[in-house]
């Protein structure tokens, strides 16, 4: 398989060389893309930053960013992560944790159409989920996984949100506890999560499913008649723990899981759920009050397939399958075998006769394996090698990315005839397709995000950005537009008319709104208070200056929390501050909106602190000082603008 | 160089340029308005502007002497065109140092309710 691999990629690249010489017709490519100064993009695009942990937001067809998110790893641009309000947005049940791997991007959707309210993201190596306002475009929920690792399998919606899921890729011992690794097989247990929304959009976990100890990898819920039932796929059946790469290979096949997730509602209705102690948190961000907080949860309701039949089948699908893809009807579940050339197509409507009839293979921990000729649809052969995910446009077609072969496939479904494919440079993961994963997709664009840069762009050193290319799918042919670089590793993405969210989107947060504990709403407020050494900053900004902005009375050891509340009321005027020495970021704080930098200054002298952000001609003189004295010093807490102390 | 805008001759004749062309004034201030348009400028102007002195922009003390009702509106509620398009306004923004008046989206009427407030401070 290695040397396959190494061998496919490099003729990929040849062939590239061939194509980028002449077949493309450049000027209507350029045109296509061509958004005219001013003028807006027609689609949102959010992709994953992966290893960055951020979400990036880029205008279609232009390819142009609009802005990066930060979700799981601090952000000292924005202060994400380092003021006061938004350091408990990353706090887990190990403490605060810096940065995560940031991989499925999945907007939340009403009536299996994607609505613009919501884009959820799961972080891998901890286990979160986070929901982004999509007024705000600000990180306002991260909930914690317990009983995961890797969560990978996530965080795809029901058709109205119901619910998210989180399915673990690495099972661990469930719950988890000191035991040798290699009793692997009697310990380690896998958990498809079931994350619930309530009516105010907050996250918590309705239910865990105890699954056997494989990996857990890719999902998608059923929509229209599949409805109420979501599919997980799994490797390493095989239950290996190490060396993966050959010992999780061995079987020629693996499972797709099928969840029925109404038939878990009636289960818990019962009583049937287990109570599992744990620990884990949850962090909300609110807008007004601009401060997140964390709850702390202990136990998580557990529901054991041997005690609930039919909430749970495998479906076989051959060669370790990566993606599931449901198409826009429900009835037909893609299986991306990534170790095959083929694709495995399931029928729902077949799934459904197979367990009204009983059709089991065997039973795996009192799951039913369904017989796999009995729900198998087609099989696409293609030719192409490696398939790992499959989208959907609005005329019934699919396309399918092929890493070793580095293609994209476009066939039909219900004939599972090929009908064009088209290369990627160089090794393409995922590909987008805006409203592709959804009950309507728009169409129009598909987007291969990919794994490998080599050639390019410019070279940046040994590092590259990942690269990402823009195909137009509006004709019969895939016709390539635009190949673009995107920040850290672009894993997943979702695509959205650009007028569902744009309407929505906020100018400002309104003075009257804000409820912070430390706000103040106007200059004649500003004041320094101290409690100990605990010393209070209530400090407000306009065009162009601080109030107050000469402080005095500070002393090495201080505690100092400076509350900035931004009084501007128009859009696009932020302001940041920064103090000269202070071992944290700087806070930029939004019109309307309170943040706090804290401080420990370490030597007496008078500091410099200034706005980072340009906000007028006379931003260069929106500065101000703060006087720190040795502990000892006797000298008075005064403040002051426009006058001397 | 900024060229100085020239005053047109009846500064009170200047309506200024915005959503607000004709604003009639009670013959008495209305009191509950006033003390709302008070509370306001306190929160959204007040940073800028100060009652007894000249600060980031002029003191707001006797303005209906010099300027009509329509114009203030619309300085409160379109300021980035006034300064760059009527000459009392472009000749203020140089005499303020190119210091900005800000748009603190208020709605017409809680700007009417500011302005209702400025007559009070004679
Ligand atoms: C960021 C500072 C700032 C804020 C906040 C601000 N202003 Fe101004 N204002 C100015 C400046 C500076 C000027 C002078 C014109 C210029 O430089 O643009 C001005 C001019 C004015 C004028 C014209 C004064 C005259 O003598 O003709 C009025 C009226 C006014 N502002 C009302 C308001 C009101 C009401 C608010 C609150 C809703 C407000 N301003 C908020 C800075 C500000
Ligand atoms: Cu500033």
């Amino acid at each position: 398989m290695l040397t396959l691999t190494g061998l496919f990629v490099f003729s990929a690249c040849k062939n590239g060389m061939k194509q980028n010489s002449g077949i493309l017709n450049n000027q209507s490519a350029a045109q296509k893309v061509y958004v005219a100064p001013g003028e807006h993009d027609e689609y949102y695009a959010f992709f994953s930053g992966g290893f960055s942990g951020q979400v990036s937001v880029y205008g279609l067809p232009s390819g142009r960013l609009l802005k990066i998110i930060p979700v799981f790893s601090v952000d000292a641009e924005k202060g994400y992560g380092f003021n006061e309000e938004t350091k408990p947005m990353l706090n887990t049940s190990f403490g605060f944790v810096p940065w995560d791997d940031a991989h499925h991007p999945e907007l939340s959707q009403t009536n299996g159409i994607p609505d613009g309210r919501w884009l959820f993201i799961n972080g891998n190596n901890t286990p979160r989920i986070a929901k982004l306002d999509l007024s705000t475009f600000e990180t306002t929920e991260i909930i914690e996984i317990p009983n995961s690792g890797g969560n990978h399998s996530s965080p795809f919606t029901t058709e109205n949100s119901e619910y998210v899921v989180a399915g673990t890729r690495f099972s661990v011992p469930f719950p988890q506890k000191d035991v040798a690794i290699g009793s692997y097989k009697d310990n380690f247990k896998g958990a498809l999560s079931f994350i619930k929304l309530d009516e105010d959009g907050h996250m918590d976990i309705a239910f865990q499913v105890l699954v056997p100890g494989y990996d857990y990898d890719l999902a998608h819920s059923g929509k229209g008649k599949s409805h109420g039932w979501t599919f997980f796929t799994t490797y390493n059946s095989e239950q290996s723990h190490t060396l993966k790469e050959i010992n999780a290979s061995q079987n020629d096949k693996d499972f797709i899981a099928a969840v029925n997730w109404k038939k878990a509602e009636e289960y818990l209705a019962q009583g049937k759920a287990q109570d599992y102690p744990t620990e884990y948190l949850i962090n909300r961000y609110d807008e007004h009050s601009h401060t997140s907080t964390s709850i702390t949860r202990n136990s998580v309701k557990v529901l054991i397939p041997e005690e609930c039949p039919g909430l749970i089948y495998y479906l076989p699908t051959p060669k370790s399958p990566h993606g599931v893809d449901v198409d826009p009807t429900g009835e037909y579940i893609v299986g991306n075998g990534k170790l095959s050339a083929d694709l495995t197509v399931h029928s729902f409507d077949k799934m459904m006769t197979a367990i009204a009839n009983e059709a089991f293979e065997e039973t795996i921990d009192g799951i039913p394996v369904l017989k796999f000729e009995e729900v198998l649809a087609g099989t696409v052969s293609s030719g192409g090698l490696g398939p790992l995910h499959t989208e959907f446009d609005a005329d019934g077609n699919a396309y399918t990315t092929f890493f070793i072969s580095s293609e994209v496939v476009k066939w039909k479904v219900g004939s599972w005839e090929v009908l064009d494919r088209a290369p990627c440079y160089y090794s393409v993961g995922h590909l987008m397709i805006p409203g592709g994963d959804s009950k309507k997709p728009w169409g129009k664009y598909l987007v291969a995000l990919n794994k490998i840069t080599k050639d390019r762009y410019l070279p940046t050193g040994p590092e590259m950005n990942h690269s990402a290319q823009l195909y137009d799918i509006s004709g019969d042919k895939m016709e390539m537009l635009l190949d673009f670089p995107t920040v850290g590793e672009p894993h997943y993405g979702q695509g959205i008319a650009a007028d569902v969210i744009k309407n929505r989107s906020k100018k400002i947060y309104p003075l009257n709104d804000n409820t912070h504990p430390h706000n103040i709403k106007s200059e004649a407020e500003a004041r320094v208070e101290r409690d100990g050494d605990v010393v209070r900053i209530y400090m407000t900004s306009i065009r162009s200056h601080f109030a107050p902005d000469n402080i005095e009375g500070i002393k090495v050891g201080d505690k100092v929390y400076v509350h900035l509340t931004n009084l501007e009321q128009d859009w696009d005027t932020p302001h940041g501050l920064s103090i000269m020495g202070a071992r944290n970021a700087e806070l930029l704080v939004m019109p309307g909106q309170t943040e706090t930098l804290y401080w420990e200054p370490q030597k007496p002298g008078v500091y410099p602190f200034y706005c980072t952000d340009f906000c007028s001609a006379l931003h260069q003189e929106m500065q101000g000082y703060i006087r720190v004295s040795e502990a000892t010093s006797d000298i008075k807490l005064s403040w002051s603008l426009g006058e001397s102390i | 160089m900024v060229e100085t805008a020239e005053e047109p001759e009846d500064p009170m004749a200047n309506k200024g340029i915005g959503p607000v062309s004709e604003v009639t004034l009670g013959a008495e201030i209305d009191e509950a308005m006033a003390a709302e348009g008070k509370s306001i400028f306190e929160t959204m102007c007040a940073a800028c502007h100060k009652i007894d002195e000249k600060f980031i922009g002029p003191s707001p003390k006797g303005i209906l002497k010099r300027r009509s009702p329509e114009w203030v509106m619309n300085m409160i509620l379109n300021p980035e065109q006034m300064i760059k398009e009527d000459p009392v306004a472009k000749a203020l923004f140089i005499e303020f140092n190119m210091s900005p008046m800000a748009n603190q989206n208020l709605t017409e009427d809680q700007a009417r309710k500011v302005l209702e407030y400025f007559r009070t401070l004679e």
